[in-house]
């Protein structure tokens, strides 16, 4: 019983790593940048919502949407000011940008809202179903695995079938070739960051219904974390974040439960650079060949 | 007569500059001119400046990018510690102390570094970026819960927690609260005197042989291994080096402080310094050094701001990235300072018109 216990709360924890993997994955995907920002994104989510909820008292659904409507723009404003401008730079620069603007969020955050660390109310109660003697699932649990399934299935048939899904697709593939075939390049990019940050929303008021201790620095750890599942996976790929983000929870609870707490992120990241050993490009990355 | 290049100018011009900078401050320092919160920055900008030569060795030079350096300085800072403290007990003489710290904490990160090395040989790009990220993180785990005390019957190891230790037994490295009671043991001069050595050391290794072929990967490696460059034999070389002087500035670091916590070097540190890395020029030893002395000091300097210096920090990180690469920002600027220097023209040819008439 012990060890399903387990097995559902590594799917939880594994299941809150991929839909913020997936934000990753698809900016680097499209734009070739590690949007380091990406997990501060994540805070100010969690932190619109528990104004929502617990200040203004709204409905929990309005708080979610309200805070996915914040984290949208927000990840639009940033790509357009600060990453747009960068579109021709070496992409260590765009990675310092985007350090600095994962420090600016952070601070900001600090200074309008402290960092006392708030109490978020679980979006969706508290309860939890009995399965059999001693293994329940909590609502949390139930709402985020199915959140994580339905944003996987829906952005698969998004990015196959739609239109805009095909554009990102070729944009990924070659830019240059995109635009001449009368692709909006920097819509495209926009709409991808846009898409990842609502998703960045979603992943922070469910990170932190399960662990509600919210402070502004809530979303750095998980935000490396989740970027570490989306290269295990095989960065770019969208299944991929899903597999690296479930393995990585459950890695993280049985390293956990079963080992020692301390060293539970040393043995993550200890079998993550085993897996790269062996497929250098995670999971289910493609191998691309050099061109001499 | 030996001619000498423009390359060797340069670096001597930067060597002659940081001596020139070293001689200012530390007058400035004994006639009592420098506040008591610069002085208490000197070391540790001494320290963050032989970090950012080192990352600069691995990022700049090898072109690979690093994302856990502040893990050898780890390695560097609780070895060194460990083996000042060992030394003690032989030796009375502070030099022979912190010579032996640094010694051992610069060859404690070399085989750090050698062993990082063993998957830099088969990935590159950003899956090599994650994982000495990884290693970061590992190296911070373990230090987390590493405790060894020392007594009359040696030392005593342990990763779960404070062991019993003999009378007069007292703990070295007690996990996550890092080390305490450290001798105050680095002084400006001996900091710079390091620095002064690794800069000599990474001039020179840019400069021979094995730096042209450390390039000559860096721009195309498939080019170069077909010109016989043996990848793993450099790649290795440059990371151990890199790790060595990172270990040595952890040692520094440490014996600059009373106490010092394995948090001090998380991920946060290791972006700190490919910040200065990458604001300073890749490649440049120059723009490195410029880069970790200012941003270390920004934060201080910014104090005035208080509760606003690091969001201040933030926002001159990417106004400055900004800056220095957009096409547009650049093109921007150009044209304010030629609007500037026009206007100053025509103000000095109107005085000189109404001077000659």
């Amino acid at each position: 019983m012990e060890f399903l216990s387990n097995v559902i709360s590594g799917i939880s924890l594994g299941s809150i790593y991929a839909i913020i993997a997936l934000g990753y994955t698809m900016v680097y995907g499209i734009a070739k940048m590690l949007n380091f920002a990406h997990g501060d994104v994540i805070m100010v989510g969690a932190y619109v919502c528990f104004f929502m909820t617990s200040r203004y008292h709204m409905p929990a659904v309005i708080g979610v949407l309200l805070s996915m409507f914040v984290c949208t723009v927000l990840g639009i404003v940033i790509e357009r000011l600060a990453y747009k401008p960068l579109r021709q730079a070496t992409s260590l620069a765009v990675l310092i940008t985007a350090i600095g603007m994962s420090y600016f969020l952070q601070n900001a955050a600090q200074i309008l809202w402290t960092s006392n660390p708030k109490v978020f109310k679980s979006v969706v109660g508290s309860g939890s179903i009995k399965i059999a003697e001693g293994l329940h699932i909590s609502y949390v649990t139930l709402v985020t695995v199915s959140a994580c399934v339905i944003i996987m299935t829906g952005l698969t048939l998004f990015t196959g079938k739609s239109k805009m899904g095909k554009a990102m697709r070729a944009c990924s593939e070659d830019k240059g070739a995109a635009q001449l075939m009368g692709i909006n390049v920097n819509t495209t990019i926009s709409i991808t960051f846009a898409i990842g940050s609502a998703l960045a929303a979603i992943a922070g008021v469910l990170l932190c219904s399960a662990y509600p201790n919210l402070v502004p620095t809530t979303g750095s750890m998980p935000g490396i974390k989740a970027f570490t599942a989306a290269v295990f996976g095989g960065i770019g790929s969208i299944p991929g974040a899903l597999i690296g983000g479930v393995l990585l929870g459950l890695i993280e609870i049985f390293a956990k439960a079963y080992i020692s707490t301390e060293i539970a992120d040393a043995i993550v990241f200890a079998v993550l650079i085993v897996v790269l050993l062996v497929k250098p490009t995670g999971l289910l990355g493609r191998k691309i060949s050099e061109k001499v | 007569m030996k001619t000498i290049n423009k390359t060797s100018k340069r670096n001597f011009v930067t060597i002659g500059g940081l001596i020139l900078v070293y001689l200012v401050v530390a007058a400035l320092k004994e006639g009592g001119i420098t506040s008591n919160l610069i002085n208490g920055q000197l070391v540790p900008i001494c320290a963050y400046m032989i970090m950012a030569i080192s990352l600069n060795l691995v990022v700049g030079i090898l072109g690979e990018l690093s994302l856990g350096h502040a893990g050898f300085m780890s390695v560097g800072a609780f070895g060194g510690v460990l083996a000042g403290t060992l030394v003690r007990q032989v030796t009375d003489s502070n030099l022979i102390c912190l010579l032996a710290a640094v010694i051992s904490g610069g060859v404690l990160a070399a085989l750090a570094g050698l062993l990082i090395g063993i998957p830099v040989l088969r990935l590159n790009g950003d899956y090599l970026a994650i994982v000495t990220l990884a290693f970061g993180q590992i190296i911070k785990s373990i230090v987390n819960i590493l405790y060894i005390g020392l007594d009359s019957e040696g030392l005593h190891v342990s990763v779960i927690n404070k062991m019993n230790l003999a009378e007069g037994g007292k703990m070295i490295i007690s996990g996550a609260m890092g080390c305490s009671g450290i001798r105050k043991l680095s002084t400006f001069t001996f900091g710079f005197v390091l620095l002064l050595l690794c800069l000599i050391v990474t001039f020179n290794l840019i400069q021979s042989r094995t730096g042209r072929a450390i390039m000559a990967l860096r721009d195309n490696r498939i080019a170069a291994e077909s010109v016989g460059i043996n990848v793993t034999k450099y790649k290795l070389l440059v990371f151990s080096v890199s790790a060595a002087m990172a270990g040595m500035a952890g040692t520094l670091f440490a014996h600059n402080f009373s106490t010092v916590s394995p948090a001090k070097f998380d991920f946060n540190t290791s972006i700190l310094i490919l910040v200065f890395v990458v604001l300073g020029g890749l490649g440049s030893m120059r723009g490195s050094l410029i880069a970790a002395a200012l941003l270390t000091l920004l934060p201080e300097l910014l104090r005035e701001f208080s509760d606003y210096r690091m969001l201040v920090y933030a926002i001159v990180l990417i106004l400055v990235m900004l800056g220095t690469n957009s096409p547009k920002v650049r093109d921007f600027i150009g044209k304010l300072f030629g609007r500037i220097k026009s206007i100053f023209l025509r103000k000095r040819t109107a005085k000189e018109g109404n001077a000659n008439g």
